[in-house]
């Protein structure tokens, strides 16, 4: 197979993710489309990385599975304290940064 | 190599459906699930892609790790339904539109590339590519410093995350007497019950 149907592939998982983002209110599935955002650049970096045949770019996509733990355990952090506080798990209400 | 095609596009329909999956299906648990799908498919790909490592790693932690993480935050709060094409602004409307002419822009600056490798075959990968010493001994040399930034950033984002989520003093007692709390803000119109409220209830 060659990289070209990879890097599609990762181009339509990407835009299915910005949709997702700009479509759903729910911000844990927000946070899920931010997943399939990040996982539709993984696949094409590795994709080139096979291409180039180094290692490079799969440190790389590991890089941002590390960052994508990183937002979700951040993210998921917030949605429980928007619930603590009993607001509504709604990101169109949530218009203010102040705590 | 006919293998490795059937293999390639039976897991491309599976990431592409479990992707739609998670945008579609209104139950924020069952969105989960389809992410699961979604996301086995993909290490499928990234096996068909020689990186071994990476696949595992994509299994463990993030279809294992991370996605236990979203069941237990859906369970915790109530997966509510949410009508999928709400009274929602314009930019929820206009959200298919932009990302299909972000598909087609990608498209066109994919294929206008000309990069010839995009279309032929690669070559035989070396032995040992993507396999664990591989991705370990270029952690450890060449990219030693993203590797200590990124277990700094997992630090701090643990610390965040305890700091962010843990329960605070005054809400503690807010939460034993909240149908007062609610029945109070019900009484009280003018006062929104916004960030600032909540806080200001709080202190």
């Amino acid at each position: 197979m060659s990289p070209g149907w990879f890097v599609a592939l990762s181009a339509v998982i990407f835009c299915i993710g910005v949709g997702g983002v700009l479509m759903r209110r729910n911000p844990l599935v927000v946070l899920l489309c931010l997943e399939l955002m990040l996982n539709g650049g993984n696949l094409a970096l590795i994709s080139f990385a096979r291409m180039h045949g180094t290692g490079d770019g799969q440190i790389f996509a590991l890089i941002v599975m590390v960052v994508a733990a990183c937002e979700v355990v951040v993210g998921l952090g917030l949605i429980v304290a928007m619930y603590r506080r009993r607001l509504a798990i709604d990101v169109d209400s949530m218009s203010e940064l102040r705590g | 190599m006919l293998f490795e095609q059937v293999l390639f596009f039976v897991a491309a329909a599976g990431a592409i459906a479990g992707a739609l999956g998670v945008v579609m299906i209104q139950n924020p648990f069952y969105s989960v699930l389809a992410l699961v799908g979604h996301l086995v498919a993909l290490a499928l790909l990234f096996l068909l892609l020689r990186a071994e490592f990476l696949a595992a790693a994509q299994l463990v932690v993030y279809a294992g790790a991370v996605m236990v993480l979203y069941v237990f935050v859906v369970a915790y709060i109530g997966g509510a339904d949410e009508p999928l094409s709400p009274e929602g602004g314009a930019i929820a409307r206009l959200g298919p539109l932009f990302a299909l002419a972000l598909l087609l822009e990608l498209t066109i600056a994919v294929g206008g590339s000309e990069l010839a490798a995009l279309e032929s075959a690669p070559g035989t990968a070396a032995p040992g590519f993507g396999s664990p010493a591989q991705i370990g001994a270029l952690l450890l040399s060449k990219f030693l410093i993203p590797f200590e930034a990124a277990s700094f950033l997992l630090l701090v984002a643990a610390v965040g995350a305890v700091v962010l989520a843990r329960r605070r003093r005054g809400l503690e007692e807010a939460g034993a007497e909240g149908a007062t709390q609610v029945a109070r803000e019900v009484r009280e119109p003018a006062e929104p019950a916004t960030v600032a409220g909540a806080s200001g209830e709080a202190r």
